[in-house]
């Protein structure tokens, strides 16, 4: 296996983007990132695209198609594949770049993440991403995307005593951070009352527990290590690339307090890199819901079992701590447009690791992880990078 | 949902058709043909078994914001219950105060009404549950 690099990177702000349709948006991301990593056109080898449900949301399959089509590489007949993996498609189209290139097989490959969720009405939003849970035996019983990490949440509460206010500080601190990103959904601090008195959603968890629906794309450029040079005086590696399953289903695990496909992807990946926990600075994690934020940092090591919720109380990860999360605001904040996610977190890791993230800069961050979830975690990806 | 997808699993919706493994005894809801612990070892020896109906709550939520098909039913406990069998399912709980459910209640199952295929589609029916008082 060759070693393999990222040269470029690209995305769109996230949010309501009334006037950009799903080709846009993915055409925007991948441009940028090629135009990051100084290529020309003709030299892409293949192309992946992570989109969970275009065909639901805008009613278009063939989305990978339709990127190498309107973003001019189409001519070259390059292989256009679309990934999905529910939450985590962002992330395990970059896994597949990343076998591409350390198999041999291609050189230079593009990998873009793209959803368009406002097409549809909240509702519809919400029917199509309840599609990643098991729609036969939890759907059909009244089971919400919500409901199920509120039942996370409850049962981390009653076995750890992680508090409601825990949960709220997560929201809290990703809007933070997400005050300092340009391209986040939602830019503006929010304090801890705001969280507490927000409609419920799924109790414990009400409306500022909840990653937002979005509309976004990101793009990076992989290329093999020995290559990357030509491009970019700062080729970021890609020192892991790792993913675990797991049940669909909530309820056929023994645990719900902790996912057990982070654990499984992150031991691998901290093998694979030859590092531990405490060697990386920066992390972006999966926190769709708060409760989510607090079983990452656990599950991927950061933090002891049942502690996540106090660590983040105390400023544990914030920005100037040991291990900064969620930089870009999170899913919270930032904003969750499903299939770019995992994309957009690898983005935001390789600003910090080449030192342009801005205002939220981890000053000397070196290495750097991001962890991708799908449904319930029932798949999850963990990639760990490195500055050259 | 169609309803042939709704009819093909009215055993387990109605009557709670389970399947353990006639290896190590593992058993499992929704019945499965292979057992994850076992793999090839259990293939052809998974038995059909009927839960008892009864069980505790595992965890729970006061679902507020819900698909327009429980629009009626808003707020309601949805819950996850580990049954007695030692398998777990997620189903919804009635008759109850909200305020009233907690953890390691003990419930048994009733048959509801659990949805319908659209204003002029199939009512399907299934399992919900209760206290046991």
């Amino acid at each position: 296996m060759r070693e393999v690099a990222i040269i470029g990177v690209g995305d769109t702000r996230f949010g309501e983007l009334w006037d950009m349709g799903f080709r846009d948006i993915g055409i925007a991301a991948g441009l940028a990132a090629v135009q990051d990593a100084n290529l020309a056109a003709e030299e892409i080898d293949a192309l992946y695209v992570g989109n969970m449900s275009a065909g639901r949301f805008i009613e278009q399959e063939h989305v990978a198609a339709l990127i190498a089509d309107y973003s001019g590489l189409a001519r070259d007949n390059i292989p256009a594949t679309r990934i999905e993996a529910a939450g985590a498609s962002g992330g395990l189209a970059l896994r597949q770049g990343y076998l591409a290139v350390a198999s041999g097989m291609h050189d230079l490959v593009v990998v873009g993440g793209a959803e368009k969720m406002t097409d549809v009405g909240d509702a519809m939003a919400a029917e199509i991403q309840s599609s990643s849970m098991d729609q036969q035996w939890e759907v059909t019983f009244g089971a919400t995307f919500p409901a199920l990490h509120a039942m996370i949440a409850r049962r981390h509460m009653h076995d750890f005593g992680t508090t409601r206010e825990q949960l709220a500080s997560v929201a809290v601190l990703n809007h933070l951070h997400g005050s300092m990103n340009p391209k986040a959904q939602f830019q503006r601090a929010i304090d801890l009352k705001t969280v507490l008195n927000a409609p419920p959603v799924a109790e414990p968890l009400g409306m500022f527990d909840c990653a937002p629906s979005s509309d976004g794309a990101a793009a990076v450029v992989l290329c093999a290590m020995e290559k990357a040079r030509k491009h970019t005086d700062k080729p970021i590696k890609i020192l892991a690339s790792t993913q675990a399953s797991d049940t669909l289903a909530l309820h056929a695990r023994s645990d719900i307090t902790s996912f057990k496909a982070t654990h499984v992807a992150a031991q691998r990946a901290f093998k694979l890199a030859g590092l531990e926990p405490k060697d990386i600075q920066v992390a972006e994690v999966h926190d769709n819901f708060t409760i989510s934020e607090i079983l990452a940092i656990e599950d991927l090591g950061f933090f002891p079992k049942g502690q996540g919720g106090r660590a983040v109380v105390d400023g544990q990860v914030s920005i100037g701590a040991k291990v900064a999360v969620n930089t870009s605001g999170g899913l919270k904040a930032r904003g969750d447009p499903i299939g770019a996610t995992g994309v957009a977190q690898v983005v935001e890791i390789v600003s910090q690791l080449r030192g342009t993230a801005g205002k939220r800069q981890v000053a000397g961050a070196r290495y750097g992880l991001a962890q991708n979830v799908g449904g319930t975690g029932a798949t999850v990806v963990v990639t760990i990078l490195g500055a050259t | 949902m169609s309803t042939a997808r709704l009819w093909r699993e009215n055993p387990s919706r109605y009557n709670l058709a389970a399947s353990k493994c006639g290896v190590c005894g593992k058993v499992f809801f929704p019945p499965r043909n292979v057992c994850s612990t076992c793999h090839r070892k259990s293939i052809g020896k998974m038995q059909q078994l009927l839960l008892s109906g009864e069980g505790e709550v595992y965890s729970y939520s006061v679902v507020h914001d819900a698909p327009s098909q429980f629009e009626l039913l808003k707020p309601y406990v949805l819950a996850m219950i580990r049954m007695d069998e030692g398998v777990m399912l997620t189903s919804q709980l009635i008759d109850v105060d909200p305020k009233k459910v907690e953890i390691g209640m003990r419930v048994k199952t009733t048959m509801r009404k659990v949805g319908e295929d659209g204003p002029a589609g199939v009512i399907y029916y299934g399992y919900k549950f209760k206290p046991i008082t």
